[in-house]
Protein backbone atom coordinates (compact mmCIF):
# COMPACT_ATOMS: atom_id res chain seq x y z
CA UNK A 1 0.00 0.00 0.00
CA UNK A 2 2.76 2.37 1.03
CA UNK A 3 4.67 1.24 -2.00
CA UNK A 4 1.78 2.03 -4.34
CA UNK A 5 1.02 5.42 -2.82
CA UNK A 6 4.60 6.61 -2.99
CA UNK A 7 4.75 5.40 -6.57
CA UNK A 8 1.65 7.47 -7.24
CA UNK A 9 3.18 10.57 -5.61
CA UNK A 10 6.20 10.20 -7.85
CA UNK A 11 4.01 9.91 -10.93
CA UNK A 12 1.89 12.93 -9.95
CA UNK A 13 5.02 15.03 -9.64
CA UNK A 14 6.13 13.87 -13.04
CA UNK A 15 2.68 14.69 -14.45
CA UNK A 16 2.97 18.17 -12.99
CA UNK A 17 6.06 18.78 -15.09
CA UNK A 18 4.34 17.32 -18.15
CA UNK A 19 1.24 19.55 -17.71
CA UNK A 20 3.45 22.61 -17.42
CA UNK A 21 5.21 21.78 -20.67
CA UNK A 22 1.90 21.09 -22.44
CA UNK A 23 1.22 24.81 -22.16
CA UNK A 24 4.62 26.19 -23.00
CA UNK A 25 6.94 24.53 -25.49
CA UNK A 26 10.06 25.82 -23.81
CA UNK A 27 10.81 27.05 -20.31
CA UNK A 28 14.13 28.65 -19.46
CA UNK A 29 15.51 27.41 -22.78
CA UNK A 30 14.66 23.81 -22.03
CA UNK A 31 12.19 21.46 -23.72
CA UNK A 32 10.07 18.74 -22.16
CA UNK A 33 12.34 15.85 -23.12
CA UNK A 34 15.26 17.77 -21.69
CA UNK A 35 13.51 18.63 -18.45
CA UNK A 36 12.54 14.97 -18.21
CA UNK A 37 16.23 14.22 -17.91
CA UNK A 38 16.68 16.87 -15.23
CA UNK A 39 13.65 15.60 -13.33
CA UNK A 40 14.74 11.98 -13.60
CA UNK A 41 18.27 12.66 -12.43
CA UNK A 42 17.17 14.82 -9.50
CA UNK A 43 14.35 12.53 -8.45
CA UNK A 44 16.45 9.38 -8.66
CA UNK A 45 19.27 10.92 -6.60
CA UNK A 46 16.81 12.27 -4.06
CA UNK A 47 14.99 8.97 -3.65
CA UNK A 48 18.20 7.09 -3.11
CA UNK A 49 19.43 9.67 -0.59
CA UNK A 50 16.01 9.44 1.09
CA UNK A 51 16.38 5.67 1.28
CA UNK A 52 19.76 6.02 2.96
CA UNK A 53 19.41 9.18 5.05
CA UNK A 54 15.67 9.87 5.18
CA UNK A 55 15.53 8.75 8.81
CA UNK A 56 17.29 11.93 9.80
CA UNK A 57 13.80 13.42 9.64
CA UNK A 58 12.87 11.36 12.69
CA UNK A 59 15.52 12.92 14.87
CA UNK A 60 12.96 15.02 16.75
CA UNK A 61 10.95 11.91 17.57
CA UNK A 62 14.04 10.21 18.91
CA UNK A 63 14.93 13.25 20.99
CA UNK A 64 11.43 13.32 22.47
CA UNK A 65 11.33 9.61 23.22
CA UNK A 66 14.79 9.72 24.76
CA UNK A 67 16.03 7.13 22.28
CA UNK A 68 18.81 9.48 21.30
CA UNK A 69 20.27 9.26 24.83
CA UNK A 70 20.47 5.53 24.29
CA UNK A 71 22.26 6.04 20.96
CA UNK A 72 24.90 8.04 22.83
CA UNK A 73 25.53 5.04 25.08
CA UNK A 74 26.53 2.70 22.29
CA UNK A 75 30.01 2.47 20.83
CA UNK A 76 28.86 3.32 17.30
CA UNK A 77 28.64 6.66 15.48
CA UNK A 78 25.39 8.49 16.23
CA UNK A 79 24.61 9.24 12.62
CA UNK A 80 25.06 5.61 11.63
CA UNK A 81 22.65 4.54 14.37
CA UNK A 82 20.16 7.15 13.28
CA UNK A 83 20.10 6.22 9.61
CA UNK A 84 20.04 2.50 10.29
CA UNK A 85 17.23 2.74 12.82
CA UNK A 86 14.79 1.72 10.12
CA UNK A 87 14.65 1.18 6.38
CA UNK A 88 11.62 1.87 4.21
CA UNK A 89 11.28 0.02 1.01
CA UNK A 90 8.53 2.32 -0.19
CA UNK A 91 11.29 4.78 -0.98
CA UNK A 92 12.46 2.35 -3.64
CA UNK A 93 9.21 2.98 -5.52
CA UNK A 94 10.04 6.68 -5.67
CA UNK A 95 13.44 5.79 -6.99
CA UNK A 96 11.82 3.72 -9.73
CA UNK A 97 9.88 6.74 -11.04
CA UNK A 98 13.05 8.84 -11.11
CA UNK A 99 15.04 6.09 -12.75
CA UNK A 100 12.30 5.60 -15.35
CA UNK A 101 12.23 9.32 -16.20
CA UNK A 102 16.01 9.35 -16.37
CA UNK A 103 16.18 6.38 -18.76
CA UNK A 104 13.42 7.75 -21.01
CA UNK A 105 15.15 11.14 -21.00
CA UNK A 106 18.47 9.57 -21.96
CA UNK A 107 16.83 7.68 -24.83
CA UNK A 108 14.77 10.60 -26.21
CA UNK A 109 17.53 13.19 -26.19
CA UNK A 110 20.24 13.25 -28.82
CA UNK A 111 23.28 12.58 -26.71
CA UNK A 112 26.71 11.89 -28.12
CA UNK A 113 27.72 8.87 -26.10
CA UNK A 114 31.43 9.14 -25.64
CA UNK A 115 33.54 8.47 -22.55
CA UNK A 116 33.07 12.06 -21.37
CA UNK A 117 29.29 11.79 -21.36
CA UNK A 118 29.36 8.54 -19.33
CA UNK A 119 31.79 10.01 -16.80
CA UNK A 120 29.71 13.18 -16.54
CA UNK A 121 26.53 11.21 -15.92
CA UNK A 122 28.26 9.00 -13.35
CA UNK A 123 29.68 12.03 -11.54
CA UNK A 124 26.26 13.68 -11.57
CA UNK A 125 24.52 10.68 -10.01
CA UNK A 126 27.11 10.20 -7.28
CA UNK A 127 27.34 13.92 -6.53
CA UNK A 128 23.57 14.36 -6.57
CA UNK A 129 23.15 11.50 -4.13
CA UNK A 130 25.79 13.06 -1.90
CA UNK A 131 24.27 16.55 -2.05
CA UNK A 132 20.81 15.31 -1.04
CA UNK A 133 22.21 13.06 1.69
CA UNK A 134 24.16 16.01 3.02
CA UNK A 135 20.96 18.07 3.02
CA UNK A 136 19.26 15.48 5.21
CA UNK A 137 22.16 15.53 7.64
CA UNK A 138 22.31 19.34 7.66
CA UNK A 139 18.61 19.42 8.46
CA UNK A 140 19.07 16.84 11.23
CA UNK A 141 21.87 18.92 12.75
CA UNK A 142 19.58 21.94 12.79
CA UNK A 143 16.86 19.88 14.51
CA UNK A 144 18.98 19.85 17.66
CA UNK A 145 18.47 23.59 17.85
CA UNK A 146 14.88 23.75 16.63
CA UNK A 147 13.18 20.81 18.27
CA UNK A 148 9.89 21.78 16.71
CA UNK A 149 11.40 23.16 13.55
CA UNK A 150 11.20 20.16 11.28
CA UNK A 151 8.70 22.01 9.07
CA UNK A 152 11.29 24.66 8.45
CA UNK A 153 14.12 22.30 7.67
CA UNK A 154 11.81 20.19 5.53
CA UNK A 155 11.20 23.31 3.48
CA UNK A 156 14.74 23.36 2.24
CA UNK A 157 15.23 19.58 2.07
CA UNK A 158 12.08 18.88 0.07
CA UNK A 159 12.07 22.34 -1.48
CA UNK A 160 15.62 21.61 -2.55
CA UNK A 161 14.49 18.46 -4.27
CA UNK A 162 11.89 20.46 -6.14
CA UNK A 163 14.42 23.12 -7.03
CA UNK A 164 16.83 20.50 -8.30
CA UNK A 165 14.28 19.14 -10.76
CA UNK A 166 13.70 22.52 -12.40
CA UNK A 167 15.72 24.45 -14.93
CA UNK A 168 17.87 26.83 -12.94
CA UNK A 169 17.63 29.34 -15.79
CA UNK A 170 14.14 30.43 -14.68
CA UNK A 171 15.33 31.37 -11.20
CA UNK A 172 15.65 34.93 -10.00
CA UNK A 173 19.03 36.05 -8.70
CA UNK A 174 18.37 35.44 -4.99
CA UNK A 175 17.17 31.95 -5.84
CA UNK A 176 20.29 31.34 -7.90
CA UNK A 177 22.41 32.27 -4.92
CA UNK A 178 20.36 30.16 -2.51
CA UNK A 179 19.77 27.03 -4.57
CA UNK A 180 22.59 27.47 -7.04
CA UNK A 181 25.42 27.90 -4.62
CA UNK A 182 24.53 27.78 -0.94
CA UNK A 183 22.39 24.66 -1.24
CA UNK A 184 23.97 23.51 -4.49
CA UNK A 185 20.82 22.14 -6.11
CA UNK A 186 21.56 23.38 -9.61
CA UNK A 187 24.64 21.15 -9.62
CA UNK A 188 22.59 18.03 -8.94
CA UNK A 189 20.77 17.75 -12.25
CA UNK A 190 20.32 20.92 -14.27
CA UNK A 191 23.96 21.82 -14.85
CA UNK A 192 25.17 18.29 -15.66
CA UNK A 193 22.22 17.88 -18.05
CA UNK A 194 22.82 21.08 -20.04
CA UNK A 195 26.48 20.17 -20.28
CA UNK A 196 25.53 16.69 -21.42
CA UNK A 197 23.17 18.12 -24.06
CA UNK A 198 25.55 20.86 -25.08
CA UNK A 199 23.11 23.67 -24.18
CA UNK A 200 24.27 27.12 -23.10
CA UNK A 201 23.96 27.95 -19.42
CA UNK A 202 22.15 31.00 -18.00
CA UNK A 203 23.82 33.97 -16.38
CA UNK A 204 26.10 33.01 -13.44
CA UNK A 205 25.72 29.32 -14.20
CA UNK A 206 27.76 28.43 -17.31
CA UNK A 207 27.24 24.88 -18.53
CA UNK A 208 30.81 23.75 -17.77
CA UNK A 209 29.77 24.03 -14.13
CA UNK A 210 28.19 20.62 -14.80
CA UNK A 211 31.64 19.13 -14.28
CA UNK A 212 31.87 20.81 -10.87
CA UNK A 213 29.09 18.70 -9.32
CA UNK A 214 31.63 16.85 -7.10
CA UNK A 215 32.83 20.21 -5.74
CA UNK A 216 29.24 21.11 -4.92
CA UNK A 217 28.91 17.73 -3.20
CA UNK A 218 32.01 18.43 -1.10
CA UNK A 219 30.62 21.82 -0.14
CA UNK A 220 27.29 20.27 0.87
CA UNK A 221 29.15 17.69 2.95
CA UNK A 222 31.17 20.38 4.72
CA UNK A 223 27.96 22.21 5.53
CA UNK A 224 26.40 18.97 6.80
CA UNK A 225 29.42 18.08 8.94
CA UNK A 226 29.40 21.53 10.52
CA UNK A 227 25.68 21.44 11.23
CA UNK A 228 25.74 17.90 12.63
CA UNK A 229 28.77 18.51 14.83
CA UNK A 230 27.34 21.67 16.30
CA UNK A 231 24.00 19.97 16.79
CA UNK A 232 25.44 16.97 18.63
CA UNK A 233 27.37 19.23 20.96
CA UNK A 234 24.36 21.43 21.53
CA UNK A 235 22.15 18.50 22.51
CA UNK A 236 20.53 19.08 25.87
CA UNK A 237 19.28 15.62 26.63
CA UNK A 238 15.72 14.38 26.56
CA UNK A 239 14.83 15.20 30.16
CA UNK A 240 14.35 12.58 32.87
CA UNK B 1 43.80 2.39 43.42
CA UNK B 2 42.45 3.23 39.98
CA UNK B 3 40.08 6.14 39.73
CA UNK B 4 36.98 5.42 37.68
CA UNK B 5 35.19 8.74 37.94
CA UNK B 6 36.87 12.05 38.52
CA UNK B 7 35.29 15.47 38.15
CA UNK B 8 36.81 18.81 38.91
CA UNK B 9 34.67 21.93 39.09
CA UNK B 10 32.14 20.22 36.84
CA UNK B 11 29.26 22.56 35.97
CA UNK B 12 26.39 22.61 33.57
CA UNK B 13 24.02 25.46 32.85
CA UNK B 14 20.85 25.41 30.83
CA UNK B 15 19.28 28.37 29.18
CA UNK B 16 15.55 28.28 29.60
CA UNK B 17 12.98 30.60 28.18
CA UNK B 18 11.29 32.63 30.85
CA UNK B 19 8.48 34.73 29.42
CA UNK B 20 10.12 36.91 26.81
CA UNK B 21 13.62 36.77 28.18
CA UNK B 22 15.97 33.92 28.91
CA UNK B 23 17.21 32.72 32.23
CA UNK B 24 20.24 30.62 33.04
CA UNK B 25 19.62 27.65 35.31
CA UNK B 26 22.60 25.96 36.90
CA UNK B 27 21.83 22.25 37.06
CA UNK B 28 25.26 21.15 38.25
CA UNK B 29 27.45 23.57 40.15
CA UNK B 30 31.22 23.04 40.56
CA UNK B 31 31.05 19.37 41.43
CA UNK B 32 34.17 17.57 42.64
CA UNK B 33 33.75 13.81 42.81
CA UNK B 34 36.22 10.94 42.92
CA UNK B 35 35.13 7.35 42.73
CA UNK B 36 37.66 4.53 42.93
CA UNK B 37 37.41 1.24 41.05
CA UNK B 38 35.21 -1.30 42.79
CA UNK B 39 33.25 1.19 44.89
CA UNK B 40 29.47 1.19 45.08
CA UNK B 41 28.22 4.73 45.35
CA UNK B 42 24.69 5.97 45.92
CA UNK B 43 24.12 9.32 44.28
CA UNK B 44 21.06 10.79 45.88
CA UNK B 45 19.16 14.04 45.81
CA UNK B 46 15.71 15.46 45.28
CA UNK B 47 14.15 15.73 41.82
CA UNK B 48 15.91 18.40 39.82
CA UNK B 49 18.99 18.32 42.06
CA UNK B 50 21.21 17.60 39.07
CA UNK B 51 21.62 13.82 39.30
CA UNK B 52 20.69 12.95 35.73
CA UNK B 53 22.59 15.92 34.34
CA UNK B 54 25.73 14.69 36.11
CA UNK B 55 25.27 11.21 34.72
CA UNK B 56 24.77 12.54 31.22
CA UNK B 57 28.03 14.45 31.48
CA UNK B 58 29.80 11.35 32.82
CA UNK B 59 28.85 9.34 29.76
CA UNK B 60 29.27 12.05 27.13
CA UNK B 61 25.66 12.87 26.28
CA UNK B 62 25.94 16.42 27.55
CA UNK B 63 28.83 18.81 27.11
CA UNK B 64 29.82 20.42 30.43
CA UNK B 65 29.60 24.21 30.60
CA UNK B 66 32.74 24.32 32.74
CA UNK B 67 35.09 22.01 34.60
CA UNK B 68 36.64 18.68 33.81
CA UNK B 69 35.37 15.15 33.86
CA UNK B 70 37.19 11.87 33.35
CA UNK B 71 35.30 8.59 33.26
CA UNK B 72 37.39 5.42 33.15
CA UNK B 73 40.28 7.72 32.36
CA UNK B 74 38.59 9.12 29.26
CA UNK B 75 37.07 12.42 28.26
CA UNK B 76 33.42 11.46 27.76
CA UNK B 77 32.43 13.78 24.91
CA UNK B 78 35.59 13.42 22.86
CA UNK B 79 36.02 9.68 23.41
CA UNK B 80 32.35 8.74 23.64
CA UNK B 81 32.63 5.62 21.53
CA UNK B 82 35.53 4.01 23.32
CA UNK B 83 34.01 5.00 26.66
CA UNK B 84 30.74 3.30 25.73
CA UNK B 85 32.59 -0.04 25.80
CA UNK B 86 33.57 0.49 29.44
CA UNK B 87 30.31 1.85 30.79
CA UNK B 88 26.85 0.34 31.08
CA UNK B 89 23.94 2.65 31.80
CA UNK B 90 20.35 1.95 32.75
CA UNK B 91 17.98 4.87 32.64
CA UNK B 92 14.91 3.70 34.55
CA UNK B 93 12.68 5.78 32.28
CA UNK B 94 14.31 4.91 28.96
CA UNK B 95 14.52 1.65 27.18
CA UNK B 96 17.51 0.54 25.23
CA UNK B 97 15.78 -2.60 24.07
CA UNK B 98 13.91 -2.86 20.80
CA UNK B 99 10.22 -2.55 21.58
CA UNK B 100 8.97 -5.03 19.00
CA UNK B 101 11.77 -7.57 19.15
CA UNK B 102 12.01 -10.57 21.45
CA UNK B 103 14.35 -10.02 24.39
CA UNK B 104 16.90 -12.53 23.09
CA UNK B 105 17.09 -10.72 19.74
CA UNK B 106 17.70 -7.41 21.53
CA UNK B 107 20.60 -9.08 23.33
CA UNK B 108 22.02 -10.40 20.08
CA UNK B 109 21.79 -6.98 18.44
CA UNK B 110 23.50 -5.31 21.39
CA UNK B 111 26.22 -7.94 21.39
CA UNK B 112 26.83 -7.16 17.71
CA UNK B 113 26.82 -3.39 18.38
CA UNK B 114 29.42 -3.88 21.10
CA UNK B 115 31.42 -6.22 18.89
CA UNK B 116 31.39 -9.22 21.24
CA UNK B 117 32.65 -12.41 19.62
CA UNK B 118 30.37 -15.46 19.49
CA UNK B 119 32.01 -17.17 22.44
CA UNK B 120 31.89 -14.12 24.74
CA UNK B 121 28.31 -13.48 23.71
CA UNK B 122 27.17 -17.01 24.51
CA UNK B 123 28.93 -17.08 27.85
CA UNK B 124 27.79 -13.66 29.02
CA UNK B 125 24.20 -13.95 27.79
CA UNK B 126 23.91 -17.38 29.41
CA UNK B 127 25.24 -16.03 32.69
CA UNK B 128 22.86 -13.06 32.72
CA UNK B 129 19.82 -15.09 31.74
CA UNK B 130 20.48 -17.57 34.51
CA UNK B 131 21.25 -15.00 37.21
CA UNK B 132 18.25 -12.82 36.44
CA UNK B 133 15.91 -15.72 35.74
CA UNK B 134 14.95 -14.45 32.33
CA UNK B 135 14.47 -17.82 30.64
CA UNK B 136 10.66 -17.64 30.86
CA UNK B 137 10.28 -14.42 28.86
CA UNK B 138 13.25 -14.55 26.48
CA UNK B 139 11.06 -15.14 23.44
CA UNK B 140 8.52 -12.41 24.26
CA UNK B 141 8.71 -9.08 22.50
CA UNK B 142 9.78 -6.33 24.89
CA UNK B 143 6.39 -4.59 24.71
CA UNK B 144 4.71 -7.61 26.32
CA UNK B 145 6.96 -7.72 29.38
CA UNK B 146 5.89 -6.64 32.84
CA UNK B 147 7.80 -3.73 34.34
CA UNK B 148 9.80 -6.05 36.58
CA UNK B 149 10.74 -8.29 33.68
CA UNK B 150 11.61 -5.33 31.51
CA UNK B 151 13.89 -3.81 34.13
CA UNK B 152 15.70 -7.12 34.48
CA UNK B 153 16.17 -7.21 30.72
CA UNK B 154 17.31 -3.57 30.70
CA UNK B 155 19.92 -4.20 33.37
CA UNK B 156 21.10 -7.30 31.55
CA UNK B 157 21.35 -5.29 28.32
CA UNK B 158 23.47 -2.64 30.02
CA UNK B 159 25.76 -5.28 31.51
CA UNK B 160 26.07 -7.43 28.40
CA UNK B 161 29.46 -6.04 27.41
CA UNK B 162 30.86 -6.51 30.96
CA UNK B 163 31.47 -2.81 31.60
CA UNK B 164 33.87 -1.64 34.32
CA UNK B 165 31.42 1.01 35.47
CA UNK B 166 27.68 0.51 35.77
CA UNK B 167 25.46 3.55 36.17
CA UNK B 168 21.89 2.95 37.23
CA UNK B 169 19.47 5.86 37.16
CA UNK B 170 16.42 4.94 39.26
CA UNK B 171 16.64 1.21 38.53
CA UNK B 172 13.98 0.18 41.05
CA UNK B 173 11.41 2.87 40.29
CA UNK B 174 7.95 1.35 40.22
CA UNK B 175 9.13 -2.17 41.04
CA UNK B 176 7.45 -4.37 43.64
CA UNK B 177 9.35 -5.61 46.68
CA UNK B 178 10.19 -8.97 45.18
CA UNK B 179 11.52 -7.54 41.90
CA UNK B 180 13.57 -4.97 43.80
CA UNK B 181 15.06 -7.68 45.95
CA UNK B 182 15.95 -9.84 42.96
CA UNK B 183 17.61 -6.92 41.19
CA UNK B 184 19.61 -5.96 44.27
CA UNK B 185 20.80 -9.51 44.81
CA UNK B 186 21.92 -9.72 41.23
CA UNK B 187 23.86 -6.45 41.46
CA UNK B 188 25.57 -7.58 44.66
CA UNK B 189 26.62 -10.87 43.03
CA UNK B 190 27.79 -9.09 39.88
CA UNK B 191 29.97 -6.75 41.92
CA UNK B 192 31.42 -9.54 44.01
CA UNK B 193 32.36 -11.54 40.94
CA UNK B 194 33.59 -8.88 38.51
CA UNK B 195 34.59 -6.01 40.80
CA UNK B 196 32.29 -3.71 38.86
CA UNK B 197 32.05 -0.12 40.01
CA UNK B 198 28.49 0.96 40.68
CA UNK B 199 26.95 4.41 40.62
CA UNK B 200 23.32 4.46 41.53
CA UNK B 201 20.76 7.25 41.72
CA UNK B 202 17.62 6.44 43.58
CA UNK B 203 14.79 7.69 45.70
CA UNK B 204 14.70 4.43 47.58
CA UNK B 205 16.76 4.38 50.78
CA UNK B 206 16.52 0.59 50.69
CA UNK B 207 18.60 0.52 47.51
CA UNK B 208 21.27 2.63 49.13
CA UNK B 209 21.29 0.62 52.34
CA UNK B 210 21.65 -2.73 50.64
CA UNK B 211 23.87 -1.85 47.71
CA UNK B 212 26.09 1.10 48.48
CA UNK B 213 29.05 1.60 50.77
CA UNK B 214 29.29 5.29 50.07
CA UNK B 215 26.72 8.01 49.60
CA UNK B 216 26.94 11.29 47.72
CA UNK B 217 24.12 13.72 48.34
CA UNK B 218 23.61 16.44 45.79
CA UNK B 219 21.41 19.44 46.33
CA UNK B 220 20.80 22.19 43.80
CA UNK B 221 23.75 20.98 41.78
CA UNK B 222 26.20 21.00 44.68
CA UNK B 223 27.68 18.19 46.69
CA UNK B 224 26.07 18.37 50.13
CA UNK B 225 27.43 15.18 51.67
CA UNK B 226 30.08 12.59 50.86
CA UNK B 227 30.59 9.63 53.18
CA UNK B 228 29.04 6.46 54.53
CA UNK B 229 25.33 5.91 54.96
CA UNK B 230 25.86 5.38 58.70
CA UNK B 231 27.51 8.77 58.86
CA UNK B 232 24.62 10.28 56.96
CA UNK B 233 22.07 8.88 59.41
CA UNK B 234 24.31 10.02 62.23
CA UNK B 235 24.57 13.60 61.06
CA UNK B 236 20.99 14.19 60.08
CA UNK B 237 19.12 11.41 61.85
CA UNK B 238 17.69 9.56 58.88
CA UNK B 239 15.68 7.24 61.03
CA UNK B 240 12.99 4.74 60.26
CA UNK B 241 9.71 4.87 62.08
CA UNK B 242 7.62 2.03 63.44
CA UNK B 243 3.94 2.86 63.74
CA UNK B 244 2.01 0.48 65.97
CA UNK B 245 -1.75 0.21 66.54
CA UNK B 246 -2.32 -1.19 70.00
CA UNK B 247 -5.18 -3.27 71.40
CA UNK B 248 -5.93 -0.78 74.19
CA UNK B 249 -5.00 2.79 75.05
CA UNK B 250 -1.51 2.68 76.47
CA UNK B 251 0.75 5.27 78.09
CA UNK B 252 3.59 6.52 75.87
CA UNK B 253 6.10 3.74 75.15
CA UNK B 254 9.22 5.50 76.29
CA UNK B 255 11.17 2.53 77.62
CA UNK B 256 11.73 0.56 74.39
CA UNK B 257 15.47 0.08 73.83
CA UNK B 258 17.15 2.09 71.02
CA UNK B 259 14.00 4.00 70.09
CA UNK B 260 12.58 7.41 70.62
CA UNK B 261 8.89 7.88 71.21
CA UNK B 262 7.65 10.50 68.78
CA UNK B 263 3.91 10.86 69.22
CA UNK B 264 0.80 9.09 70.46
CA UNK B 265 -2.62 9.37 68.86
CA UNK B 266 -6.10 8.31 69.98
CA UNK B 267 -5.17 8.38 73.66
CA UNK B 268 -2.25 6.01 73.04
CA UNK B 269 -3.97 3.62 70.60
CA UNK B 270 -1.48 4.50 67.84
CA UNK B 271 2.12 5.34 68.67
CA UNK B 272 5.09 6.25 66.52
CA UNK B 273 8.58 5.16 67.46
CA UNK B 274 11.70 6.32 65.64
CA UNK B 275 14.73 4.05 65.49
CA UNK B 276 18.13 4.07 63.85
CA UNK B 277 18.48 1.21 61.36
CA UNK B 278 22.18 0.96 62.19
CA UNK B 279 21.53 0.13 65.84
CA UNK B 280 18.44 -2.03 65.88
CA UNK B 281 15.90 -3.64 63.57
CA UNK B 282 12.18 -3.24 63.11
CA UNK B 283 11.69 -6.82 64.32
CA UNK B 284 13.59 -6.20 67.54
CA UNK B 285 11.65 -3.02 68.25
CA UNK B 286 8.38 -4.83 67.56
CA UNK B 287 9.35 -7.68 69.91
CA UNK B 288 10.18 -5.19 72.65
CA UNK B 289 6.85 -3.42 72.18
CA UNK B 290 4.94 -6.72 72.13
CA UNK B 291 6.39 -7.64 75.51
CA UNK B 292 4.66 -4.63 77.00
CA UNK B 293 1.38 -4.48 75.12
CA UNK B 294 -0.62 -6.34 72.45
CA UNK B 295 0.03 -5.00 68.91
CA UNK B 296 -2.91 -5.12 66.49
CA UNK B 297 -1.36 -3.61 63.40
CA UNK B 298 1.89 -1.99 62.34
CA UNK B 299 3.70 -0.22 59.54
CA UNK B 300 7.27 0.91 59.00
CA UNK B 301 8.16 4.11 57.15
CA UNK B 302 11.50 4.61 55.45
CA UNK B 303 13.40 7.86 55.81
CA UNK B 304 12.57 9.88 52.78
CA UNK B 305 15.38 11.18 50.64
CA UNK B 306 13.95 14.66 50.23
CA UNK B 307 13.76 14.88 54.00
CA UNK B 308 17.33 13.77 54.45
CA UNK B 309 18.56 16.24 51.88
CA UNK B 310 16.58 19.06 53.41
CA UNK B 311 18.02 18.32 56.80
CA UNK B 312 21.56 18.21 55.46
CA UNK B 313 21.02 21.52 53.84
CA UNK B 314 19.56 23.02 57.00
CA UNK B 315 22.45 21.63 59.05
CA UNK B 316 25.00 23.30 56.79
CA UNK B 317 23.64 26.76 57.28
Amino acid sequence: MDLASSLLVGLVELAEVWVLFQNVPRLGGVEFTQILLVFGLADFCFSMADLLFGHCDNLTTFVRAGTLDVFYLRPQPLLLQLITSDISLRRLARGAVGLGALVVGLVLNPIEWDLGAVVLLGLAVVSGLTVFSAQFVTAAGLQFFLINGSEMTNAFVYGGRYAASQPASVWSRPLKVAFGFFFPMAFVAYLPVIELLGLPGPQWLPSWFGWCAPLAALWACALAALSWRQGVRHYQGGGG
Amino acid sequence: MTTIIETRGLSREFRVRDGLGRRVVTAVDRLDIRVAAGEAVGYIGANGAGKSTTIKMLVGILVPTAGEVLTCGREPVRERRSLARDVGVVFGQRSQLWWDLPVCDSFRLLAAIHGLDADQERRRTGELIERMEMEEFLAFPVRQLSLGQRMRAEVAAALLHSPRLVILDEPTIGLDVLSKQRLREFLIAERAEHGTTLLLTTHDMGDVERLCDRVLVVDRGRLAYDGSLAGLSGTVGARRELIVDLAEPTPDLRSVADTEHLVSEGGGLRQRLAFDAERTTAARVLAAVSEQVEVVDLSVTEPNIEDVVRRIYAAQR
